[in-house]
Order: C-alpha cells, then sequence, then structure tokens
C-alpha cells in the first residue's frame, strides 16, 4: 500500500470541554428524568438501558406535578464518563423526555431513600435494636412483642449500614423506595 | 366549530390535513372500520400490499425518494409484528414513516384476545415513539403529533395503535393546527461559536475531507445545494456513506467515491490520512469506521449532527455542532465568506496529488470476461444505459448492493433507496414499489440478488396490480453472494448454506405474475436485454446470470484501520486471520 506522509505531531488534541474518552474508571451518577406521564414512558426509559447495555442500580418514579402531568425518574447508574455522556443524550433525545439532570455533575445534591426493615427478636437483641435505630434516626412504626418495623431515610449508605447492623439482630425483610435526589440550593 | 366524527373518520381527515396522498396497507379486523372509511372517499389512494412487512418498505421507499412522510395501515396482532422489521429499518436510516396498526378493542386488551399483540410493546424499541390511543377524543391529536415526530429532529418511524372500539366512537376532530407539538422542538441551528472553529479548521487544513451521510439527504435538496456550494468554494475532496450517496454528485470533480467497508481505495485512504475530517450527517458506524482505536489518528474532527447523541457515541469530535445539515451549512458559508476565508492551497494542492495517485490504483478493476458476465460489467451497462434519464435506485442486500453503490453513479439526492443500517435482505423489491407510486414515469430500478429478492417476491403482484412498471434487475449467482464471499475468504472455503439448490425460474415467474420475464447469460448481448428491459412498459424480472464467484473489492476487514484495505489482489492476505463481525 501506498505510504501515507502523514506529518509528525499533527495529532488531534481537542480544544473542546470533553472529558477524557480514555478514562475506563466507571462513576456512579444520578440523574433526574423529568418526563411526561403518558403510558409507555417508563418503559420506554427502561428500555432505553437494557437496549443499549446500561446499568441500572436504583430507579424510582412517581408524577410530580399532576396538572401538568410531570413524572419524575430518579434513576442511578454506573458507566465511565462516556458512557454516563452517552445515557443522556440518549434521554435527552426521547421524545417524551422533557429534561435530565446529572445530579451528580451539577453541584452538591440531597439524595434519600427511605426504607423499611422488620427486625425480630426478644431479650437483649431486641434491646439493642431499639437502642441502634435510636442512633441512627429510625422510627419504630410497627411492633409486636417479637418484632418491630423501623422506618429510615437516609443515604443508600447510611441504610446499608443500618441493615448490615439489624442482620444479626434478627432482621427479617427490608424494602427499600430507591434514591429520589434533588440539587441543593437555588 | 369543532367537528363531531368517528375514530376511523379521524384517520383519514387527519391523514389528508396531513398531506397524505398514499397510503400503503394491508386490511383485517382491527381496521376495517378504517378500511370502511378509505372505501367512501377518492381523496388519499389506497395500495394493498402483499405482506405487511412490503406495505412499510414501500412507505421507506416513497419517503425516502419525496422528503415527505410515508404510510402504512396493517392490522392487530399479526399484521403488526409484520411491521417491525420495517420500523426497525426506518429507525437505523432514519426515514421518516408513519404506521398505523389496528387493536383489538380497549375492553379486550390484556385478555390474549384473537389477533392481540401488545404492539406497543412490541415495537417501543423500533420507533421513535409510539402511541395506544384508548380515547377518540385524543386521536386526531395523536395522529398529528406522530407527523410532526416522523418529521422534525432526526426523522424515524412512529406508529399508532388504535383500538376497534376507539375507531367506531365518535368525538370532535382537532385540527393540525390545534394538535400539541410544542413540547418536541429540537434544536435545529448550530452553534455559531462552535462553525467558527470549524470555519478556522478549514481555513488551516492542509489534508481536509468531506465525509458526508445520510443526514444531507435528510435534511432537503437545501442541503445538497450547500453542500455542493462549500464544495465549489474550499476544493475540498468529499466522500459520502453508503446513506448519502447523490448528496453531491458522482460525476463532481471533487468526488473521491463511497467510503467503508467496501469503499473506494482513495475515500479510505483519504479518510485515514486526512489531517481535517468534517462529517456532515453521518454517525461514524461501524462499517465505516473499521478498527476505532485507528480510526483516522491524526486529524481534527468536526461532526455536524441533528441527534446530540450521535456525537462523540464512537469517535470522539474536536468540533460538535448539533444542528441541521441545511442550517449549519448555511452559518458556515456564511461566515466563510464574511471572514473572506482562504484555504491553504499548497497544502490542498499536494493533497489532492497524493488522492489522485491513490485514484490511479483504480480499485475498482475486475477481470473482465467475454463467456460470463460478472456482476461489475452488469452494472456498468446498467450505468451507461441508463444514464441521464430519471433514474431511482433501491437495492436488496449483499455483494450486488455493494456493487450498485460502487458502480452506479448518483447525481442527485433521494434517488438511492438502500437499507443500509439494519442491512434488511427483502427491502428492495416493495421499496421500489413506493418509489414508483411516488414517481409513476420514472424509471425504478431494483439491483437485487436472487435471494434478497426472494424475501419479498409476492409484492410483484402489488406491482402488477398497481401497474408499477419497476425493474428487477436481479444478478443471479445462486449464491447467498455476501455469506459465500466471507465463508471463502474466512471460513476456509465451507460454504455452510450459503447456495440455493432450488431456486424458481424467474421468467415463469414473471408471466405467472403477469409481467415480463427476461432471462440472460450471455455477456455480448447484455445491452439488448437491459434496453428490452428499459423498453417494456410495466414490470420486469429482469434474470441477470452473472459469474458465480465473484468477490466484492475492494473490502476492509471489520476491525482493521482504513489503511489495511484489500484489493482484490490482496485475496490472499484474508489467509492470515483476520475476524470479521
Amino acid at each position: 500500500m501506498s505510504a501515507l506522509n502523514i506529518k509528525k505531531g499533527s495529532t488531534s488534541h481537542s480544544a473542546y470541554d470533553l472529558r477524557s474518552g480514555s478514562s475506563e474508571v466507571e462513576e456512579s451518577h444520578t440523574l433526574a428524568v423529568i418526563v411526561e406521564n403518558e403510558p409507555g414512558v417508563l418503559a420506554r426509559v427502561i428500555g432505553l438501558f437494557s437496549g443499549r447495555g446500561y446499568n441500572i442500580d436504583s430507579l424510582t418514579v412517581a408524577e410530580v406535578d399532576h396538572t401538568g402531568h410531570r413524572s419524575r425518574i430518579t434513576v442511578v447508574t454506573r458507566g465511565t464518563p462516556a458512557v454516563i455522556d452517552q445515557i443522556e443524550a440518549q434521554l435527552r433525545r426521547m421524545v417524551p423526555v422533557h429534561e435530565v439532570h446529572d445530579l451528580t455533575m451539577d453541584g452538591p445534591s440531597v439524595q434519600r431513600e427511605l426504607a423499611l426493615l422488620k427486625v425480630a427478636g426478644t431479650g437483649a437483641a431486641r434491646v439493642e435494636a431499639l437502642q441502634l435505630a435510636e442512633i441512627f434516626r429510625a422510627k419504630v412504626v410497627d411492633s409486636t412483642l417479637e418484632s418491630f418495623v423501623f422506618e429510615m431515610t437516609g443515604t443508600p449508605d447510611k441504610i446499608d449500614a443500618f441493615a448490615d447492623l439489624m442482620r444479626p439482630l434478627g432482621l427479617l425483610e427490608i424494602a427499600r423506595t430507591g434514591v429520589a435526589g434533588l440539587k441543593r440550593g437555588l | 366549530m369543532s367537528k363531531q366524527m368517528t375514530g376511523a373518520r379521524m384517520v383519514i381527515q387527519a391523514l389528508k390535513d396531513q398531506g397524505v396522498e398514499v397510503v400503503f396497507g394491508y386490511p383485517g379486523g382491527a381496521v376495517l372500520p378504517i378500511y370502511d372509511e378509505i372505501f367512501q372517499q377518492n381523496d388519499i389512494r389506497h395500495v394493498l400490499v402483499r405482506h405487511e412487512q412490503g406495505a412499510v418498505h414501500m412507505a421507506e421507499g416513497y419517503a425516502r425518494s419525496t422528503g415527505k412522510p410515508g404510510v402504512a395501515l396493517v392490522t392487530s396482532g399479526p399484521g403488526a409484528t409484520n411491521a417491525v422489521t420495517g420500523l426497525t429499518d426506518a429507525l437505523m436510516d432514519s426515514i421518516p414513516i408513519v404506521v398505523i396498526t389496528g387493536q383489538v378493542p380497549t375492553f379486550m386488551i390484556g385478555t390474549d384476545g384473537f389477533q392481540e399483540a401488545d404492539t406497543v410493546g412490541i415495537t417501543r424499541p423500533c420507533t421513535k415513539m409510539n402511541w395506544l390511543v384508548k380515547d377518540t377524543a385524543k386521536l386526531a391529536d395523536t395522529i398529528h403529533q406522530a407527523f410532526h415526530v416522523a418529521t422534525h429532529g432526526r426523522p424515524g418511524p412512529v406508529l399508532i395503535d388504535i383500538p376497534k372500539d376507539v375507531q367506531f366512537a365518535t368525538a370532535d376532530y382537532v385540527p393540525a393546527e390545534s394538535a400539541r407539538i410544542s413540547h418536541y422542538q429540537p434544536r435545529t441551528d448550530g452553534d455559531a461559536a462552535q462553525i467558527a472553529r470549524l470555519v478556522e479548521l478549514m481555513e488551516s487544513a492542509e489534508r481536509p475531507i468531506l465525509y458526508t451521510g445520510g443526514g444531507v439527504v435528510n435534511s432537503g435538496l437545501r442541503a445538497s445545494q450547500l453542500l455542493r456550494e462549500l464544495v465549489a468554494e474550499t476544493n475540498f475532496p468529499i466522500t459520502s456513506t453508503l446513506m448519502g450517496l447523490g448528496s453531491y454528485p458522482a460525476s463532481g470533480k471533487n468526488w473521491v467515491g463511497m467510503l467503508g467497508m467496501h469503499g473506494l481505495y482513495e475515500a479510505n485512504l483519504a479518510m485515514h490520512g486526512c489531517d481535517v475530517m468534517i462529517n456532515i450527517g453521518a454517525r461514524f458506524d461501524d462499517r465505516i469506521t473499521g478498527r476505532i482505536k485507528d480510526f483516522s489518528p491524526h486529524s481534527k474532527k468536526a461532526h455536524i449532527d441533528i441527534d446530540p447523541s450521535s456525537i462523540n457515541k464512537v469517535i470522539r469530535v474536536d468540533v460538535p455542532i448539533v444542528g441541521d445539515v441545511t442550517k449549519v451549512l448555511e452559518e458556515v458559508l456564511r461566515q466563510w465568506r464574511a471572514r473572506g476565508s482562504k484555504t491553504e492551497k499548497g497544502g490542498l494542492a499536494t493533497w489532492w496529488k497524493q488522492i489522485n495517485e491513490w485514484r490511479a490504483v483504480k480499485c475498482l478493476s475486475y477481470k473482465p470476461s467475454t463467456t460470463t458476465i460478472k456482476p461489475q460489467y452488469a452494472l456498468e451497462r446498467l450505468e451507461a444505459l441508463t444514464k441521464g434519464m430519471d433514474r431511482y435506485i433501491t437495492t436488496e442486500v449483499g455483494q450486488h448492493q455493494m456493487w450498485a453503490a460502487q458502480y452506479l453513479g448518483f447525481e442527485d439526492p433521494n434517488r438511492w433507496m438502500t437499507s443500509g443500517g439494519l442491512g434488511t435482505m427483502g427491502y428492495g423489491l416493495p421499496a421500489s414499489i413506493g418509489v414508483q407510486i411516488a414517481h409513476p414515469d420514472a424509471l425504478v430500478i431494483n439491483v437485487a440478488g436472487e435471494a434478497s429478492w426472494l424475501m419479498n417476491m409476492q409484492e410483484m403482484g402489488t406491482a402488477m396490480q398497481f401497474r408499477a412498471p419497476v425493474k428487477q434487475f436481479i444478478l443471479n449467482n445462486e449464491r447467498l453472494g455476501m455469506v459465500r464471499q466471507w465463508q471463502e475468504l474466512l471460513h476456509g472455503e465451507r460454504y455452510s448454506s450459503s447456495w440455493s439448490e432450488s431456486l424458481p425460474d424467474f421468467v415463469k415467474l414473471a408471466e405467472a405474475f403477469g409481467c415480463k420475464g427476461i432471462r440472460i447469460d450471455d455477456p455480448k448481448h447484455l445491452d439488448d436485454a437491459i434496453m428490452e428491459m428499459l423498453a417494456y412498459d410495466g414490470p420486469v424480472i429482469f434474470d441477470c446470470r452473472v459469474e458465480k464467484h465473484e468477490n466484492c473489492f475492494p473490502m476492509i476487514p471489520s476491525g482493521k484501520p482504513h489503511n489495511e484495505m484489500l484489493l482484490s489482489a490482496d485475496a490472499d492476505a484474508f489467509k492470515s486471520g483476520a475476524v470479521l463481525v
């Protein structure tokens, strides 16, 4: 084949504000997606993730504007920066998607999850569970002589930590809502 | 003053208001009310197809040759599932089509009713947007929205699923101008500052290349005019993807031919060696880029695309411009002229010298034969004998498709309809009918392979019934040619299921459909046979018996960079174990 005679040192160097494509480190991002609340929209958003092989670590959805029929989907996903960019671009171009916010990139944010934990036990274990619940500011929302249901809100890490502590004390079941998040400040 | 009407009548009214002239469809239980309305009017023509896949490909052919959205109408269940391939094809190639499906009545949805399928569920990943309309009052509004969505932003297929009771019920008709479309208004103006950076790149470029794609065609005729102006003012070389052929004329002096896996040597080497690449409405498809790591390693890249998700999806670019090709090129030319921009003439002259050396390789040469018809020769003769005619070409998928792209020249956009992204065998025959319905007096030729052609051959019945004089130019090698080529070059010549043992007699088949059949296997009489095909006033099945073992070159084995492309003489290089995907 013929020689190309390409000048050395003429390689492209981006002057544009792009995050390096070479980074292979996966990051966790929390995205808030404001969508038209009509049938099939959630399936379309979820289908994007499954169809293109993206991860979903957590997902919450509810209508947040009843008159405007807007729902807010909060999705926690993982990927390299390039993949996260692509996920956001793919979400933005969807017809029923109004806004996409990357809470991880748009400055500080508040992220909370609600969990219900059923812990069974008697005697010392039961007392210890109650004390730990107080430390974690979990509320007792149901109790029998052999069990509690605790309600707590917090970051997913905090809920994980509490659940780990409850496990040897008789944790039976746990229900979690997934993360909801808002940007801090205005 | 709003008008009350049934849902079925609303469908017809909304289609009329959207300027629809023809619908490709097939009736069935769940769309009978709509067919009843079709019967009682004369504004919209209905073309009865022979299979729903055909209806969608016809709508695609109609859309791609006119720039207007194509419309297909099919029934529930199997009607809808048969439309899935066409929808996916249109999604991959960004073709604006509107598919209307019937559905079982709302009260039966979810009961596994007769001919019930979860149509919106099945078609969600293969439509740009779809709707199940459960309320007649929302039907007209939804249809207007559907046309808006199909044709704005990056075009694509949309689907509206209408239960039978919604077709029977009555409600107020919402006219097009009152429809709710404000929520979907994609950006079309490119960012002026980014365009300024592109203009600066163009001024300093020593080895530029314009890499154009289907986005130029989709953007409309004005985009092609602007592209030609840009080429004329800069003298930059220009290549195109399979999808973009015709945006710049093949006879233009700056044309370096199609690029990609079976693209021209000069086009691919120019892509590899350029210092500035300007992607206009293409998407760095894997058939274009080859090995990503080694794709055009020394260039700064600009990318103009209306779809923000196309930018940086595969190849990271230096100048991203989100916008409609027409609007962006207008701004590029405005800035270029306002700045009194000049190209880097010295560098450009050297670059052209290099490109001309690559051209001199004559990568499309093949070994001629006096005894058998070489497929390349057949296409060269077809090109020569139809040049200057009002001609539209569709293709099926495979070797013949690549040869057609290599050996036929396209002077204008919307003249070349092929299944690029999805690679749908069976596309070309129905697409040719859709094109012919839109352009009744034009010459419409489907360049086909016999295997692809058989996949939707029932549509010859449609061609006959609706007097669409489509010419089916079948390069018959009795093989699945592209599969056979890969097996020869990469699978140890083990031809697993890649030949057809029991082909029909195409001439008799033509007679059975009531059209004309021509068989030719002697290169000496090929011209006469082609002339006979062109002279016949009606559909023709042209059975061109070609060399059975011809391979399609040049070829970049996938996963290889552009500068490792193979010309026919290099066939031995395959044996070294390149892996195709």
